[in-house]
């Protein structure tokens, strides 16, 4: 029971909250910019198309065919995607288990890709079924398919993005002003990192073992026993590839919300993950020679697709590794870079190749994704993109909460008097 | 390891028993033996397709049709309009007619890959789909090794197509349509077991007829269809390349090695926090503001 005086307290409270909310909704910078009005009209675009599919089913704008019952929507958004939020789980047990304080300064924004990241493209995954209303069913125990590699995938989606949240929710707490429960949730976070990391090595490693039963259908050159543990693996590097590629941007278009500590160490970060990623491209190198001896794929070696197969080895993952290790050792930002753009590439290139490019490569009809599947996997992108910027320009994400209060009103009149 | 860390290792501990017990309870269900099972015998089969019409009769419910302009001398699948057809191959004795469908198999892939049930492999056989649990996400046509699930990509409410081996005649003690309308008796029903014993009989009684191998019996760790040929399997565009072994094995090593996942990793990430923090004699500023 609240007593009588706190009442009038209380209402107060509640109105500055909401003031306080509906001051934050506003847009803080221009809204006509040339990527607004791009991505603008291609989430537009996007939304016609999705209110299409889910008209007339998901043959209306898809290629999907009863010979390739999963796409682009899957192989692009779900399985390549979730690879590259693997940052946020690779980063959180440097920082909290292995105490590296070094990188510190880059938890939460790149806890906050991770939580963005499942949330669109995991999300992506409602778009592609067939019946989504049904989503719930494994969640509330209407059949329960627990020797299903697709159940423990969902459910690990689902309490990851509660753990990632969680992980992120102190920056929230700061933003809202709540010191309390700032408290207790910054309390939660190791345990919460443990149980996160923990989800992470499962479905990760889960999205490979999604094909271990299309073991005729997968070529043999991508498909063998070990799949789970190579989607693992390549997971580390494909993650903080993603946290230098994204890192690397936000450095440059959120440059007034980024802190001190970050700006003055964000090179020295760039230099200790670009290292980190070459030695673990070493390692899976090495794990895919054992893959492809103990597979037996000589004869494979001569074909178009042994061509191809060496393209993704060399050309995307063993060159990378090796300007990683460069980039390292020269300590030169630029080589960095390109080694993680390339690795990005190699990725998309590698979750492709399993789950549509090299997947029924026997087949006389070919998946082509449809530009209408494109145009929707862009739109995911575009508006997890904007959240992503709503987020970053209000709440201390890339810098500790403090140093914005600081700025925050010489902030705050520059962007009113442009906003007027 | 606080009280929190405590509880959650058993949690999982807990969570990962029931875990295994149910996938063990799953596959010896799905060993059975003498579960309900349809014997082809493609030499008898003279291409008629009276049981593709019989199928698409009995299920017009479902929304099956009959096709219109069939060209027999093109290999055709079955869709999510027609749960069976009859194919004409030309092989190495001349031309061999072989009906398709859901080869029903013991352990069936696409039941082991469904994460809310709904594809099952019932008690008397056949593997069925309920309409009520699909979410549609099409794990089950990914697995298959027969590709036999069909999915309604033009429908907004779609659903899952494929042979219930007519499970609602089969409960109530009937027969398939396809086997009832079969002029030739190409197509037997009966038990497994049985049906086994008949094929082999027929093989020993003919033994220049037949070829000596009963399609079905092991591929893909033994299907509710069995196929008798005189010609290589191949010919006939089954897939002989097939393990012998029931699907679900492949993804098993992985999911046993959940629960072990789950138990030791989380213990293991406490020792190696708590070992480094002890390293670190002086904490370090952000570590005490995400400590306080």
């Amino acid at each position: 029971m609240i007593a009588a005086a706190d009442r009038p307290a209380l209402a107060s409270e509640l109105r500055s909250f909401v003031r306080f909310i509906l001051h934050e909704l506003k847009p803080k910078r221009p809204l006509i910019t040339p990527f607004n009005v791009i991505s603008g009209a291609i989430v537009l675009l996007g939304a016609v198309l999705l209110a299409i599919r889910f008209t007339l089913g998901l043959g209306s704008i898809t290629n999907l065919s009863q010979e390739y019952p999963w796409g682009l929507w899957i192989g692009f958004d779900v399985i390549t995607g979730v690879a590259f939020a693997g940052g946020a789980y690779v980063i959180t047990f440097m920082v909290y288990i292995l105490g590296q304080e070094k990188y510190h300064p880059i938890v939460r924004v790149t806890v906050l890709n991770g939580l963005l990241a499942y949330l669109f493209y995991a999300g992506a995954l409602l778009l592609d079924l067939g019946r989504p209303w049904n989503v719930i069913n494994p969640i509330i125990g209407n059949g329960f398919g627990v020797s299903s590699v697709l159940f423990l995938v969902a459910w690990h989606f689902m309490l990851y993005m509660m753990a990632e949240f969680l992980e992120f929710s102190p920056a929230v707490a700061e933003w809202l002003g709540w010191r309390r429960v700032r408290r207790v949730l910054g309390s939660l976070t190791v345990g919460v990192v443990i149980f996160g990391i923990t989800l992470s090595l499962l479905h990760q490693s889960g999205l490979g073992a999604l094909y271990l039963m299309a073991r005729d259908k997968v070529h043999p050159l991508w498909y063998s026993e070990f799949l789970p543990i190579v989607f693992l693996v390549s997971s580390i590097f494909a993650g903080l590839s993603m946290v230098i590629f994204e890192g690397s941007i936000s450095q440059k278009v959120f440059q007034h919300r980024v802190g001190r500590r970050l700006h003055a160490s964000h090179d020295d970060i760039l230099v200790g993950l670009g290292r980190i990623c070459g030695m673990t491209m070493f390692v899976y190198l090495f794990l895919q020679i054992l893959v492809f001896t103990h597979g037996r794929r000589w004869e494979y070696l001569g074909t178009g697709w042994g061509a191809w197969y060496l393209f993704e080895m060399l050309g995307l993952v063993a060159v990378p590794a090796v300007l990683f290790i460069r980039g390292y050792r020269n300590e030169h930002i630029p080589l960095i870079r390109a080694a993680a753009a390339l690795t990005l590439l190699g990725i998309i290139v590698n979750r492709l190749n399993v789950s549509v490019i090299a997947f029924k490569w026997y087949a006389p009809v070919r998946y082509v994704p449809s530009w209408m599947e494109i145009v929707v996997s862009l739109s995911v992108i575009a508006a997890e993109l904007w959240v992503f910027r709503w987020i970053v320009n209000r709440m201390p994400v890339l810098a500790p909460s403090l140093e914005l209060v600081k700025d925050e009103p010489a902030l705050e009149g520059q962007t009113r008097a442009r906003i007027a | 390891m606080n009280r929190r860390d405590l509880l959650k290792t058993v949690g999982a501990v807990a969570g990962s028993t029931l875990v295994a017990r149910k996938l063990e309870a799953q596959e010896a269900a799905g060993s059975e033996p003498d579960t309900m099972a349809i014997l082809v015998d493609t030499t008898l089969c003279v291409g008629c397709q009276s049981c593709e019409y019989a199928c698409v009769d009995a299920h017009k419910d479902a929304g099956l049709e009959v096709p219109e302009d069939v060209d027999i001398s093109v290999e055709r699948p079955t869709s999510e309009k027609q749960w069976t057809v009859v194919n004409r191959y030309e092989t190495e004795k001349g031309e061999v007619f072989r009906k398709t469908q859901c080869m029903h198999c013991l352990t069936p892939a696409c039941a082991s890959a469904c994460l809310t049930k709904a594809m099952h492999k019932t008690p008397a056989g056949p593997v069925a789909w309920d309409v009520d649990r699909c979410m549609g996400c099409r794990f089950c046509m990914v697995s298959c090794p027969f590709d036999v699930p069909k999915f309604e990509y033009d429908s907004p409410v779609p659903r899952i197509q494929k042979c219930t081996m007519c499970w609602d005649r089969v409960s109530e003690g009937g027969v398939p349509a396809c086997v009832e309308a079969c002029p030739t008796g190409a197509l037997t029903f009966g038990k497994r077991s049985e049906l086994l014993d008949e094929a082999r009989d027929r093989i020993y009684h003919a033994p220049d007829q037949y070829l000596h191998h009963i399609y079905g019996e092991n591929e893909a760790g033994g299907t509710g269809y069995l196929y008798l040929a005189s010609v290589p399997f191949e010919q006939l565009g089954l897939r002989t390349y097939l393990a012998d072994e029931p699907y679900p094995v492949y993804t098993r090593e992985f999911l046993y090695g959940v629960p072990v996942v789950l138990t030791l990793v989380p213990p293991l990430l406490v020792a190696l926090h708590r070992a480094s923090k002890e390293r670190s004699v002086l904490p370090s500023e952000s570590r005490k503001e995400d400590e306080r």
